[in-house]
Parts: structure tokens; C-alpha cells; sequence
């Protein structure tokens, strides 16, 4: 075994790239509380205030503080960049100083110009014709490709966000790999996969080839960026703050080349502790000085910045990286996976404060220890900043080595990959069915010519024959839409660097999305149980609906309207299973729409479930706001009846509270209830 | 079975008894007390027709949410529903589900045999009532909700005979039942009582306003302002300081679990 390896113990890890075996080896579950924590030190409590100042003078700018116009980014495009080096234990920003955005025109040059336009730059004129003449972006590729028809549902928003304009995200590199194999033990291993590749030179093989290459080339480059910064990464990390380094130095290779719609960390945090109780044992580091490596590194985590324009920030509500880090969860062999490195994660939130970003989730399990559901509690209620997954139901298909990329969509690190999909308008897809194909804002003939609904009062048989064959077709176009933008992204815009930290074979999820499921399955609902009667134009347009009558609405557990919202699922879910994807990607779909749900609303006309024109839909699986009268429990019920293998990706539930609608004080949330008793 | 007139389901009750309960609210109440937050649940004529099936079927259907609470039904008020309630309970008790009763006591006649007797059935399904004692002063009770409290004081001991488990609640209003003296009456009287398990000390809030204006009811507190927490708190001292003398005097071991937190909003 290596030096840097005493007293670990060993297993398969040893001798192949396996960071599961060793942590499944070498992890300490912890069932205390959060009395061994430490507060932030001085440093810590220095560099925070001058990363807050940061923040106010890039508010007060407008937005963004500086743009490179001038430098490509990749991994070694800049020199190192500090906040204050002589305090910063952990170090690495995008760029050669903090709050500088790179940029990166591989997704497609426009948008890169856009973006510094929007804030006031202008990119180097040499770097535009370049994009523009010499060298194809991912966005020029897939316009090259596009038929008439995937332009339009485009510009409808029939199908909307897709990510060919910009990079796709959502692949997770198994950034650990860094740390604990060195760069040269992972680039010896990519030459062996390259040595077993096939010798007769079909697409695959030869994609296959220069992929490879790409990442041993983009591999190099961390190490050589590494040494920018003093550090070697060459060899493994040989103690907690090396590990933790080098993780990031991994992460931050990959935010330095792509601009992904959500750049995830992974699962970090139980394979840390192994170094920090190693390095605990031995007296290497306190628990302060660990704490601080910690906060420390999700302090450069708050750190991360891509160029955008005021559009994608619209797309996507603000300006998020989703730097999603998993935490806890229950491992296959039963023993539970919360660390104390896990309660040092959630305890940057008190030592730096409430945060959006990192997107800390924990991975819940009934079967957790006690005392870190009280802490999780603890903290969701002073910082409203965690989000919640349930591991009892993933870990069944992923095991217990998965991470959350953006907010729901589940993959094994560096095993797994997704192909990022954005989303169908399942709400717009209705109006469609009912109108013919015609688009209800614009008039314009976007989807097939099928016959439109005839008469004054919809039938529920009708609609719904109707509305199942205009699913089919935009079940054929999107999948096919995303056909072009992927083979796209990995010809113009590949992501070397988590790529060079995934196995060479990796199952690609083959991502799509439904926005407005609330709005549809009460539009059904209504047109079922109660009587719709259509309000046409002077061009025999359906642009609205007349109501009469009650019907039951999605989010009050009644079967009568979850079973349309349920068979909607599995019904898209299946029409897109029939169709080719790119580089035999596993379909799967979401319904997710945190943020995106207001933009696609605003796209969509008069719903007969008495939403008006450009009202927002409901965020991902949640109810319509307001028709789920029968309060938390049954609104949650509703959801959780969406079948979860037809909606791999993930179902998203946003769910705000006031604290006093819990109960009585904290502790009784906390789960004292019994004191009240006896 | 014996269908209820329902005035609404809440199905994450985290304030109506211990844990998360599926919360039933029924239509009808003789009461009319000046801080109603619920005058929309008084009519005796309205209400959905609910069978007792249907409501333990919601709360087997989502029965992980429920492990620590159980079904609380409330009002409207309740007893005025006993055939029904024994119907529900008997339901939720071979499904093995906690069961409470938010009651004013009104509906409780000591001298009605036929009543005792539904009662007496009621009981052996039910294990906690809360039990509301508006105003323990006879003919401030009758000010303020328009009914005489001789029944709910009796009804109070007949738990006790009983031994089911009981909370007294009260809503403390600023400048209607706030006062030391008859809060210490209270706290003595229920002193008496074994089963007396917590005391539940409500602060008077002004949301229910609305409701009154919707329904065209006369709101008859006005301005009252809502109750603070620092004086709940003081006020709820005082309650608790009658029961440890009257337990004091009875030689009752102080239960230090009569501590339940005033602060409930």
C-alpha cells in the first residue's frame, strides 16, 4: 500500500478505482450530536466578511463584478487567484482573482457574447470570429441539425430551456478520485482504458478513442493548475486538508470549462471524515483547524460564478450554480452513512451563515440516527437552507454511493451520467390537442394538423384521445430534439474533466422533463367531473374556458384526480421510452420545475382548470398554489403518488411552512413531543 | 353507521393534541363564544355528510405521517354528534389509532340517562379529551358564550370518574378571562382531578375577524387586542399555582408534566 494509505484499510480499492470500497472500508458512522463542533476561527470570520464585501460591490454593480473578455477558460487558462492567501487554508478560484467570471464560448459563442453584453462587456473581437468562423460551438452545431419542426416547437415553448445554447450540466465527476489515486494513478488507469478499447474502428470506438485522450489531456492540466497553487496532486492526498483540496481542485476543473445549468459536487463529505478521523487519532489536526478546512472550502463553493444572461437568469430564477452536495443516507449493508465531517457540512451554515449555495441535501432515511435528524431539524428552521431527498426510495435502484445533480436527479458517482433534457409543456401540449395543433398565443400551426375539438362542451373521452395522440407527437419531437443537442454537446462541448473521473463505460440517463402536471390533471379533472364549455376566437381558436361545477383538484389525496396526474406520468414516461436516444441513453423524466415553472406559464394560454394566460404553473409535482385545502399531509399524498419508475429523475415537492404551523416551540418539532404527556 | 355533518378535514394537525393528527373538524355548535375563531362551523344545518369509513381510510392512507398523533375531532363541537363519534372511534380503535376530542363540554347533561349511557360507550373508545373550560365563573361563562357551565364543570369530574385522560385548554383574552382571580379558580378546580394530564393555555389571536365579516356576524370583541406571549406566560403561572394548592391540599403528587408550553399560537 502507498504511505499516504497507513492505517487504511485496505480492500478492492487498492488496487482498482473503487471509492465506494473505500469508504464502505474505512467510514466511522456517528450517532452523537453537534457538541463536538467547532465556531469559526479568526481567518475564517476574515475571509467571510471580505467575500460578503465582494457580494455587496457585485449588487451594487449591477450584477456582475468583472468578466474576462479576453481568455478562453479551461483548466489552466488562468493563473492562481486569492482572497487573501496568507488565511485561505483551501485554495482555487475560476479565475486568476474571486468574483471574476470566465468565459467559456464552447457552448455557443452568441450566448458567451450576450452575457458580457448584457452586463456591459464586450468579448475580444478575435475571440468572436474565432468561435464564429474557425471553430464551431455546441449552439451553431445543433442549429445545423434542427428541422423545421424542432424550431418551432422552440420558439413556441412547447418545449422549453433546452440546453443547446448553453452547457447541459448534471454530470457529477467522482471528484474523491483526485484525492485519493493522485492524478497519475487515475491517468495511468485512463491509458489502460484506451489500451482496451476495440481494434475495429467503428463511430464508437474512435469516439470513444479521442474522448479518452481528452480527458488524459484535461487530467494533465489539473495537476499542472495544482502546481499553480503550490499543491501536488499528483500523488494521493496524504491527510484531510490535502483531500479536501484536491476534491476541489477536481471540482474546480470542472467549473473552469463548463458552464453546466447545474454543476453538483456529489457525495463528499463521509469520504473526507475518513481523513479527518485519521488525522484526529493521529494529532495531525484539531477539530478547529478541520472545521476550518471546511468552511473554508464551501466558502469557495458560495464562490462559483458563470457569465449568464438576464434570459437564463429568468429561465432559471436567479443565478444558480447548484453546487449540490449529498449527505447522510443509509448504506446497503444497513449501517448508516452520516460522519462528522456530515454535521461540519451543515455547521458552515452556522459559521458562515444561511446560504442557497453549496445546495446541502440530505439524504433521508427513517432509519437515520437521532441526533442528526434533530440537528438537520435544527438548522432547516434557522436556515431554511436544506433540502431533503428520500434515500429509502433511491437507494433501492442507486445503491448507496449516489449524489443529487441539481436538485432531484439521482446518479451513482462516477458510474452513472445524465444527459440533461429540460422539459416538455405538457399544459401547452393540451391546447394543442384541443386546438389542432395550433398554438393558443400565437396562432401559428406548430404541432400536426389532427383534427381540433368540434362543439361548445369538451368531452372527457375525446379530450383525452385527442390529447394522448398530440402527447405522441411531442414524446417524438422532444426525444428527437435532444438526439441533436447531445450528440452536439459531446462533439463541440465535451466535459473532459468529469468525464476523466467517471469508469470508461458509463450508463447515460437520458434526462426529459413535463412542466404544468398540476395544471393538466385539474384541467382534465375539470373537463371530467364538472362542465368546461369552450370560449373561441374569430379564428375558431379555443383561447378560453367557462367552468361550471365543482371537480376534485390535485394535492387533497383524492384518487378520482391523483389517478390522471398518475397515469399522465407513466403514459408520457412510455411514449418516450419508444423512441431512439443518442448513444443508447436510459430515458428516463422528471417533474421538476422549481424555478422554471413561472417562465413556462407565461408562455401558456387559458388552462380549463381556470388558470389564466401567463399565470405561473405550480413548481414541479406541486399542487396549483391554493387548491390543496386539506392541508400538508394530503397535499404530500397526492405527490407521492407518482410513480417514481416512470419519473427516474426525480419528483420535486416545494413545501414552505411558518414554524408555529408545526407545532408548539421548536423543541416540539425537534421531537420532544412527549414531554406534553405522560 | 352513523354518517357525521363535517365541516372540514385537516390532515397535518400539529396544535389539536399530541404528535400529527388528521384533524375533524364537524359542523354545529350551541356555543357562541365572543372569540370564536370558527363561526363558520356554528350552523347546525350545513355540513358535508361524511361516513366514519371514509375518514379512517384517509388516515390509513397516510398513516407513516401519523405515527406519533392519532385522529382529533373538533369543531363545531363534537358531542353534539356522540352517535357518530362512537361509530368513528370504533373504527380508529380496532385500526389502533389514538383518539381525542376537543370539546366545550356543552353537550354533557348529567341527569340524561340515555346520554350517560352513549357516553359511557364513548369513553371506553376514546383516550384523551381536551376539554375547553371557557370561564369558570357561572355567570361570566354565560356572558361570554351565551350557556350556563354547570354541565362542562360536571363533565370534567365525569372524565375523572372516567379516567380518561384530559387537557384543559383556555383562551386567555386580554380583559375578558385574563383575570388573576378567576384563572386561579380554574387552576384549584381542575386540581382536583387525577386524569388532569396538561394544561393547555391558548393566547386569544385576532385571525377568526375575517371570518365574521365574510359571514356578516356581529364580531363582538372589536378592537381586543391579541393576547402576548409574555403575559400568557404570566397568566399560564397563575392557572398552574391553583392546581398545585388544591393538589397541595389533597395531597395529590404534583405532576411536573402539568408544565405544557403556553405559547401556542
Amino acid at each position: 500500500m502507498r504511505p499516504e494509505w497507513n492505517e487504511f484499510v485496505g480492500g478492492k480499492w487498492d488496487h482498482e478505482i473503487n471509492v465506494r470500497d473505500f469508504i464502505q472500508k474505512n467510514y466511522t458512522p456517528y450517532d452523537g450530536d453537534e457538541s463536538f463542533l467547532a465556531g469559526p476561527t479568526q481567518n475564517t470570520k476574515d475571509l467571510w466578511a471580505q467575500v460578503l464585501d465582494l457580494q455587496k460591490q457585485e449588487r451594487e454593480a449591477g450584477g456582475v463584478l468583472d468578466m474576462d473578455t479576453k481568455v478562453v477558460s479551461t483548466i489552466t487558462s488562468h493563473g492562481p487567484g486569492y482572497l487573501d492567501k496568507s488565511k485561505e487554508t483551501i485554495v482555487g478560484f475560476q479565475t486568476d482573482k474571486p468574483f471574476k467570471r470566465s468565459l467559456q464560448p464552447y457552448g455557443g459563442i452568441r450566448m458567451a457574447e450576450k452575457a458580457c453584453a448584457d452586463n456591459g462587456y464586450e468579448v475580444d473581437p478575435e475571440i468572436s470570429e474565432f468561435f464564429s468562423v474557425h471553430r464551431k460551438t455546441h449552439n451553431a452545431g445543433c442549429f445545423d441539425a434542427y428541422n423545421p419542426e424542432m424550431r418551432a416547437c422552440r420558439s413556441s415553448h412547447v418545449i422549453t430551456g433546452l440546453p443547446d445554447a448553453y452547457g447541459r450540466g448534471r454530470i457529477i465527476g467522482d471528484y474523491r478520485r483526485v484525492a485519493l489515486y493522485g492524478i497519475d494513478r487515475l491517468i495511468e488507469d485512463k491509458e489502460e482504458q484506451k489500451a482496451s478499447t476495440g481494434r475495429v474502428m467503428t463511430d464508437d470506438v474512435i469516439r470513444l478513442r479521442e474522448e479518452l485522450s481528452e480527458q488524459i489531456v484535461a487530467l494533465k492540466m489539473m495537476k499542472e493548475m495544482a502546481a499553480s497553487y503550490g499543491c501536488d496532486i499528483a500523488r494521493p492526498a496524504q491527510n484531510v486538508q490535502e483531500a479536501i483540496q484536491a476534491t476541489y481542485f477536481g471540482y474546480l476543473s470542472a467549473v473552469k470549462e463548463q458552464n453546466g445549468a447545474a454543476m453538483s459536487l456529489g457525495r463528499t463529505s463521509t469520504f473526507l471524515d475518513i481523513y479527518a478521523e485519521r488525522d484526529l487519532k493521529n494529532g495531525v489536526f484539531t477539530e478547529e483547524q478541520i472545521q476550518e478546512f471546511v468552511d473554508h472550502f464551501i466558502m469557495k463553493l458560495r464562490c462559483v460564478k458563470f457569465a449568464r444572461t438576464p434570459e437564463y437568469n429568468q429561465i432559471f430564477a436567479g443565478d444558480p450554480v447548484w453546487v449540490t452536495e449529498s449527505l447522510g443516507g443509509v448504506g446497503v449493508d444497513g449501517r448508516h452513512m452520516v460522519t462528522k465531517m456530515s454535521f461540519r457540512y451543515l455547521h458552515t451554515l452556522e459559521n458562515l451563515g444561511a446560504s442557497p449555495e453549496p445546495n446541502l441535501t440530505v439524504l433521508w432515511s427513517t432509519r437515520l440516527p437521532e441526533a442528526w435528524k434533530k440537528y438537520c431539524a435544527k438548522i432547516s428552521i434557522t436556515t431554511s437552507s436544506i433540502q431533503y431527498e428520500n434515500d429509502d426510495l433511491m437507494r433501492v435502484t442507486h445503491g448507496d454511493d449516489y449524489g443529487i445533480a441539481c436538485c432531484v436527479s439521482s446518479m451513482v458517482i462516477g458510474k452513472q451520467m445524465q444527459f440533461f433534457g429540460a422539459r416538455a409543456n405538457l399544459a401547452k401540449c393540451l391546447l394543442y390537442a384541443l386546438n389542432g395543433g395550433v398554438d393558443e398565443v400565437s396562432h401559428k400551426q406548430v404541432g400536426p394538423k389532427y383534427r381540433p375539438v368540434e362543439g361548445d362542451i369538451l368531452d372527457y373521452d375525446d379530450v383525452m384521445s385527442k390529447f394522448t395522440d398530440m402527447m405522441e407527437w411531442l414524446a417524438d419531437v422532444y426525444v428527437n430534439t435532444l438526439n441533436v443537442i447531445h450528440y452536439m454537446h459531446d462533439k463541440y462541448c465535451y466535459e473532459r474533466a468529469q468525464m476523466a473521473l467517471h469508469d470508461r463505460d458509463v450508463l447515460r440517463y437520458f434526462a426529459t422533463g413535463i412542466a404544468g402536471l398540476s395544471v393538466v390533471a385539474d384541467s382534465l379533472s375539470a373537463i371530467k367531473y364538472a362542465q368546461v364549455k369552450v370560449v373561441r376566437d374569430e379564428d375558431g381558436v379555443i383561447v378560453d374556458f367557462e367552468t361550471t361545477g365543482d371537480f376534485p383538484k390535485y394535492g387533497n389525496d383524492d384518487d378520482r384526480v391523483d389517478v390522471i396526474a398518475r397515469d399522465l406520468v407513466k403514459n408520457f414516461m412510455t411514449m418516450l421510452r419508444r423512441h431512439h436516444t443518442y448513444r443508447d441513453g436510459f430515458p428516463t423524466m422528471s417533474v421538476l420545475t422549481i424555478t422554471s415553472n413561472v417562465t413556462y406559464g407565461k408562455a401558456t394560454g387559458n388552462t380549463p382548470d381556470g388558470r389564466k394566460k401567463g399565470q405561473p404553473f405550480a413548481p414541479g409535482a406541486n399542487p396549483m398554489h391554493g387548491r390543496d385545502s386539506h392541508g400538508a399531509v394530503a397535499s404530500l399524498s397526492s405527490v407521492s403518488k407518482l410513480p417514481f419508475q416512470h419519473a427516474q429523475d426525480g419528483i420535486s415537492n416545494t413545501f414552505s411552512i411558518i414554524p408555529g404551523a408545526l407545532g408548539k416551540e421548536d423543541k416540539v418539532f425537534a421531537g420532544d413531543i412527549n414531554v406534553d404527556l405522560n | 353507521m352513523t354518517k357525521g355533518k363535517i365541516h372540514s378535514l385537516e390532515s397535518f394537525g400539529t396544535v389539536d393534541g399530541p404528535g400529527v393528527r388528521y384533524v375533524v373538524f364537524v359542523q354545529g355548535c350551541p356555543m357562541r363564544c365572543a372569540y370564536c375563531h370558527n363561526p363558520d362551523t356554528w350552523a347546525m344545518t350545513d355540513g358535508t355528510l361524511t361516513d366514519p369509513q371514509e375518514i379512517i381510510d384517509n388516515f390509513e392512507r397516510n398513516r407513516p405521517f401519523y405515527e406519533s398523533g392519532g385522529i382529533t375531532v373538533t369543531g363545531g363541537e363534537p358531542l353534539m354528534q356522540i352517535d357518530f363519534l362512537i361509530d368513528l372511534f370504533t373504527l380508529a380503535k380496532e385500526h389502533g389509532i389514538h383518539t381525542d376530542i376537543d370539546t366545550s363540554g356543552i353537550a354533557f347533561k348529567p341527569g340524561n340517562t340515555a346520554l350517560i349511557e352513549k357516553m359511557d360507550k364513548l369513553m371506553e373508545l376514546t383516550d384523551l379529551v381536551m376539554l375547553d373550560i371557557k370561564h369558570i365563573d357561572p355567570e361570566k361563562h354565560k356572558d361570554l358564550t351565551g350557556q350556563p357551565n354547570d354541565g362542562i364543570l360536571a363533565f370534567a369530574a365525569y372524565l375523572n370518574e372516567k379516567n380518561v385522560d384530559m387537557w384543559i385548554r383556555h383562551v386567555i383574552v386580554p380583559g375578558l378571562t385574563d383575570e388573576d382571580e378567576y384563572l386561579y379558580k380554574l387552576g384549584y378546580f381542575i386540581g382536583q382531578f387525577h386524569n388532569l394530564k396538561a394544561l393547555d393555555a391558548l393566547p386569544y389571536h385576532t385571525m377568526g375577524k375575517s371570518k365574521y365579516e365574510k359571514l356578516g356576524i356581529e364580531y363582538k370583541l372589536g378592537d381586543t387586542p391579541a393576547m402576548s406571549q409574555k403575559d400568557l406566560i404570566e397568566k399560564k403561572k397563575v392557572i398552574l399555582q391553583g392546581i398545585k394548592d388544591r393538589r397541595a391540599e389533597l395531597n395529590i403528587p404534583h405532576d411536573d408534566s402539568v408544565m405544557l408550553d403556553s405559547t401556542a399560537g
